[in-house]
């Protein structure tokens, strides 16, 4: 029998591949493409895996490492749920008849992410008057790619410094950076230091602009959320919800908003409604934001997001529920207290260098400074914190250190007895 | 071929019965003004969770569900090893601030990769960092940006065909550049309308080739000069690479730089929407402008550069969509040159069989010879009462999922045609089959479809009229949807 290409040609009339490629002008051929020939399926997993095992992983190397991707453990029913095919080799449910379980799934995870912030309406995840006042305590690639993208708007960017004491945003520099010209005014509960926002309210108040928050969904388990305080708009790095830290991507881009902002909010949006039958139903809606309907007056440029991301929160969620997410929070607190007070027992550190209540991160200073800290560390064969000198200059002696329910025991008794040998 | 989808009336979780809540106290941990109370996520027992999202899964379709012809989306088989090395540990449990010495296989495999798809694309350097097609060309137009007014020139205008992709208009639109949409003729860019649109204010033309009507633009080298000519740059998007591996590369076809998708092309799995990938390549004189950092490889091992004094910074946190790039590079070892251009024979080969085997069912505008999709009309059958909408719905009865529909809007009614490589002949042939039936059947069976999937026609119009985006919105609607 010939084969498929033989008979597809011949029924479409033409001698050989080269034909279908006829109408590429000779003088934007190529040959071929210039990399080697392909390899087996067993080579190239002994080849990719052998690569990889040059990292060192968490597991081999003690890290406390956060800044905006966390270690948390990850309960197997996660993975076995987005790694259902019909959910990962499925695309933007635009046909919502054939699509209801990824629609009802996305709608959920809209659910949820309402709930822990407190915003009546989540978008299935993203990638914003004239002056925006930011945390001059931002972790630096946000305050980088934030900068990249007010370039079509026209807004410019404020920074507000932090209160050296606590740590949390300096309510005065608040003020004096407050104008007629400030659009909106953005902060972050636990912020960048790790150290629990407690003047929610106070900010809230100080302003009438577009009020930004920024939380990781993990803390909002035990902490009131940005809803309670007047937010308009919160957002979150998704990562901790189910999420491996896969070196830095993919992330799940939180957002979640007041209803009378829904019509300008960016990205993907599943709505509840009913089909012919008057049965329970889902579909994407408020598509005239999107730019496949509005194009270039679009609220976005979004089209591929981070689905399967928002499925793995949702699982993530369910399997822990309100009483599983609380204990983890919990956790992380206690766990972050308990390193930080070891840590600051031994000569010549502070834990933390903030006055007041921390989520799972804390900042370390060493009297003669962090890098030489850091240095020992690696060498045997802990990684310690994020050294804050080069974004923070007043911090080069200090270092941000994160904490999960992952650390085991020796673990910490590892990093403790590095530090305590650190002369 | 006969479909029926599994449908479970599948409560919402908020609707199940949860376990009593269990108290824990937090006065310690959490200051008074910030302690939370009540927090309305059920607690359920961890088999009826993976229950219930088993049950949803089976109310969605997928490419291991069936064939999935989404135009412009390159809806391929997604190879199962790839998804076994990316959950490694030593990509899953790696921190993306870990020191260079400790992350090394890492480094090499985006290092690797950054080289391949400079070799795919023709072009010189490449960056990982954005998350999917449209958050590269938004770099791209950066990077472009970046590049006119290091010569000391504004630009600040953005040429479109009229065939591009949502997405192209959006991301200039973002980025506040003035676009000129210019009309096709026969299909392809017409040079003259380019002519009199390019000038001293032009930033870039973005372009794909073939284009979104799956027809090559032969006079790519024309539209080039024109362009370069003016001052301004060309832009690939990367959306339609898998018409062209190894017969043809943005570089040779004198783009400046080029996005690409490996969510499609390079087959990383959709994910019911993502996450993608969307790297960046450029040419020689745009490398400088490429966001921090990249990967280089020097006396020490490989480094991540972020000494790029002209770089326009950063798009997003860290290098990229790791764990994704991680089941390009595989696939790319696993095809190899070879089977790279295999993959565009065969998906070329595929759609032209497709669209020969339907003329006479549908009309197809725009002369023969297509590249690896092709945009199908259903205007005809407006006189029977019968829309592309209503084809599209009634196909998924047949288990399809249906075409990418009314884009690109230059054709009234379409339908976009994209079979991939990874389909047999039994099966586009069983397709067509099922859509010339379609087209010879009672219009009243066509209006009222699907009848087979898990819920019948959605009414979308409700949903907008009276957005309900969440389980608290939808307590307080009244009332309550049944
Ligand atoms: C022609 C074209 N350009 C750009 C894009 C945007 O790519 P992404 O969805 O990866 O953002 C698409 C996506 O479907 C496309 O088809």
């Amino acid at each position: 029998m010939p084969s498929d290409e033989v008979e597809m040609l011949r029924a479409i009339g033409l001698q050989s591949v080269d034909d279908l490629f006829a109408d590429i002008p000779a003088a934007v051929r190529i040959p071929k493409l210039d990399l080697p020939d392909g390899l087996p399926e067993d080579v190239v997993v002994a080849r990719v895996t052998s690569m990889l095992a040059a990292n060192k992983t968490v597991v081999d190397m003690p890290t406390f490492l956060g800044g905006g991707s966390f270690d948390h453990f990850v309960p197997a029913s996660v993975r076995a749920i987005t790694a259902r095919s019909e959910f990962y080799t499925s695309y933007t449910p635009y046909q919502p008849e054939i699509s209801q379980g990824l629609l009802q799934a996305l709608w959920e995870y809209q659910s949820l992410m309402c709930e822990l912030t407190g915003m009546d309406a989540a978008n299935t995840s993203i990638q914003g008057g004239k002056v925006f006042l930011i945390p001059r305590a931002l972790r630096h690639h946000r305050r980088a790619v934030l900068a990249n993208y007010l370039v079509g708007t026209g807004v410019k960017v404020r920074e507000v410094d932090y209160d050296r004491a606590t740590g949390m945003l300096d309510l005065g520099k608040l003020h004096e950076a407050l104008g007629s010209d400030v659009c909106g005014v953005y902060v972050e509960n636990p912020n960048f230091f790790g150290r629990f926002e407690e003047q929610l309210q106070e900010i809230r108040d100080a302003t009438k602009a577009i009020f930004v928050v920024g939380v990781n969904p993990i803390a909002q388990a035990i902490v009131r959320p940005p809803g309670d305080f007047g937010a308009d708009i919160v957002i979150g790095e998704g990562q901790p919800l189910g999420t491996p830290m896969n070196f830095g991507g993919p992330l799940l881009g939180i957002f979640a908003c007041r209803q009378e902002h829904i019509r300008k909010m960016p990205g993907r949006v599943i709505g509840l409604t009913r089909d012919a039958n008057g049965h329970r139903a889902f579909c994407m809606t408020l598509q005239t934001r999107e730019q496949h309907i509005r194009r270039e007056k679009a609220m976005s440029n979004i089209c591929t997001n981070e689905s399967l991301l928002a499925v793995a929160a949702a699982t993530y969620l369910s399997v822990l529920g309100s009483n599983g997410l609380r204990r983890v929070a919990a956790d992380n607190i206690r766990r972050a207290r308990g390193l930080a007070a070891s840590i600051d027992k031994i000569s010549g550190f502070t834990a933390p260098i903030f006055r007041g209540a921390h989520f799972n991160e804390f900042v370390v200073r060493h009297k003669k400074g962090y890098p030489a800290v850091h240095r020992a560390l690696l060498e045997k064969g802990v990684h310690g914190g994020l050294p804050l000198g080069r974004q923070l200059p007043e911090l080069r002696d200090s270092a941000l250190f994160a904490t999960t329910g992952r650390h085991t025991l020796e673990a910490v008794a590892r990093l403790l007895a590095e530090l305590e040998a650190f002369r | 071929m006969s479909f029926r989808q599994a449908y479970w009336d599948e409560p919402l979780l908020m609707e199940k019965r949860s376990a009593p809540e269990v108290p824990i106290d937090v006065s310690e941990l959490v200051p008074p003004k910030l302690r939370r109370v009540g927090l309305a996520i059920p607690n359920l027992a961890e088999f009826d969770v993976v229950r219930h999202f088993t049950r949803l899964s089976q109310m969605n379709f997928g490419i291991d569900t069936g064939f999935y012809p989404l135009g412009s989306c390159t809806m391929k088989f997604n190879p199962k090893f790839t998804e076994e090395l990316a959950a490694l540990p030593t990509v899953a449990r790696i921190h993306p601030d870990q020191d260079e010495a400790t992350v090394q296989g890492a480094l090499r495999l985006l290092y690797e990769l950054q080289g391949i798809l400079a070799k795919i694309a023709g072009m010189d350097a490449v960056t990982l960092q954005p998350a999917a097609g449209a958050q590269g060309e938004y770099t791209g137009l950066l990077i472009a940006s970046a590049y006119h007014r290091d010569r000391g020139e504004t630009r600040n205008q953005v040429i479109l065909p009229d065939t591009a992709h949502g997405t192209n208009f959006a991301s200039a639109g973002m980025l506040g550049y003035d676009i000129v949409e210019i009309p096709s003729k026969d299909g392809r860019v017409d040079l003259k309308a380019l002519g009199s649109a390019a000038g001293d204010k032009t930033l870039a033309f973005m372009l794909t080739n073939p284009n979104t009507l799956g027809i090559f633009e032969e006079h790519v080298l024309e539209i080039a000069d024109v362009v370069h000519a003016a001052g301004g740059l060309l832009y690939y998007d990367g959306a339609n690479f898998n018409a062209i591996l190894g017969r043809t590369s943005p570089g040779k076809m004198n783009f400046d730089i080029v996005h690409f998708n490996l969510h499609k092309t390079f087959t990383t799995p959709h994910g019911g929407g993502g996450p993608g990938a969307g790297p960046v390549g450029v040419k020689k004189a745009l490398e400088p402008f490429l966001p921090v950092p990249l990967v280089s490889l020097n006396g020490r091992g490989y480094h991540l550069d972020y000494d790029r004094p002209k770089s326009i910074g950063k798009v997003r946190a860290w290098y990229g969509n790791f764990a994704l790039l991680v089941r390009a590079y595989a696939y790319i070892l696993r095809m190899g040159g070879d089977g790279l251009r295999e993959v565009s024979d065969r998906a070329v080969l595929n759609a032209n069989y497709v669209r020969h085997r339907l003329q006479g069912v549908l009309d197809v505008p725009f002369g023969s010879l297509r590249k690896h999709e092709f945009v199908a009309s259903a205007a005809s059958l407006a006189t029977k009462g019968i829309r592309t909408v209503d084809l599209a719905k009634r196909l998924m009865d047949f288990g399809y999922h249906p075409p990418t529909v009314y884009f690109p809007h230059l054709v009234e009614e379409a339908m976009m045609i994209e079979p991939t490589e990874t389909e047999t002949k039994e099966t586009l042939d069983a397709f067509v089959e099922a859509l010339t039936k379609i087209v010879g059947e009672d219009p009243d069976v066509l209006r009222s479809a699907p009848h087979n999937t898990a819920v019948r026609r959605v009414d979308e119009v409700r949903a907008a009229r009276e957005p309900i985006l969440s389980a608290r919105m939808a307590k307080a609607a009244k009332p309550a949807p049944s």
